[in-house]
């Protein structure tokens, strides 16, 4: 699946977007969360916990108790700040 | 019924008479354009002078969420018509960031979901904003005044 980063997290982490093979046992957002904090030190900061962020499965705004069955594309940013 | 995320500017005039321009029950037009402010309050008193807004959007979702908040309004209120253009790319002050135009027969009916459409996309649609400033680049956090003016319209 994509991962994507948006603002602050996208320089944290180093890249905007990466191509990720979770293993089976990762099955919800959380838990890709603690799996993707292993990949490096900018993405253990930027997904650090208690850090302000929220997620997007495909597009729509979801909780981190959401399952990433069939998921394409999940996406991490900070809190909004458009208007 | 329209939304809009565009890099480049847009005219006001111009976009309010094609929202009206064929609909003759509407008899009042709430508009709300936000601009980009040269002085940033920080901390309730700090102010921070900024060169420059450069806002980040996530392309699919950012115009999926504003059609969300969209229809939400529609659904609370009788709406002939509704209209969001926001800008992204860099900003500078004095510049137009967002349109938001609400016709509807009442004016009552047309300020309020102007206001409760601006509320909630500052905190449901997918934004962000990079300050230039002096003192070199700054994330715009969240502001707790605009999480409580989106949670005035929650529904009980």
């Amino acid at each position: 699946m994509k991962v994507r980063y948006f603002a602050w997290m996208k320089r944290t982490v180093g890249v905007a977007e990466e191509e990720v093979a979770p293993p089976s046992n990762v099955t919800t957002v959380g838990e890709l969360v603690a799996w993707l904090r292993e990949r490096s030190g900018g993405h253990a900061e930027a997904l650090a916990e208690g850090a302000a962020f929220g997620a997007a499965v495909d597009k729509r705004t979801v909780p981190f108790d959401a399952k990433l069955a069939g998921a394409t594309e999940v996406a991490f940013f900070p809190p909004f700040t458009g208007g | 019924m329209t939304v809009r995320v565009q890099e480049s500017d847009f005219d006001v005039g111009a976009e309010l008479d094609r929202l009206t321009r064929d609909n003759r029950r509407i008899g009042g037009l709430a508009v709300f354009v936000g601009l980009v402010r040269e002085l940033h309050v920080r901390d309730g008193y700090h102010r921070d002078r900024i060169d420059a807004l450069t806002l980040e959007h996530y392309p699919g979702m950012t115009e999926a969420a504003l059609e969300e908040i969209e229809a939400e309004a529609r659904r609370r209120w009788p709406l002939e018509a509704t209209l969001i253009v926001h800008r992204y790319g860099r900003l500078e002050p004095g510049d137009r960031i967002v349109l938001v135009a609400v016709g509807s027969p009442h004016r009552e009916a047309a300020f309020e979901a102007c206001e409760f459409l601006v509320d909630w996309l500052k905190t449901k649609a997918p934004f962000w904003k990079l300050e230039d400033t002096p003192q070199g680049e700054k994330w715009v956090g969240a502001h707790a005044g605009d999480d409580q003016a989106a949670a005035r319209w929650e529904k009980k």
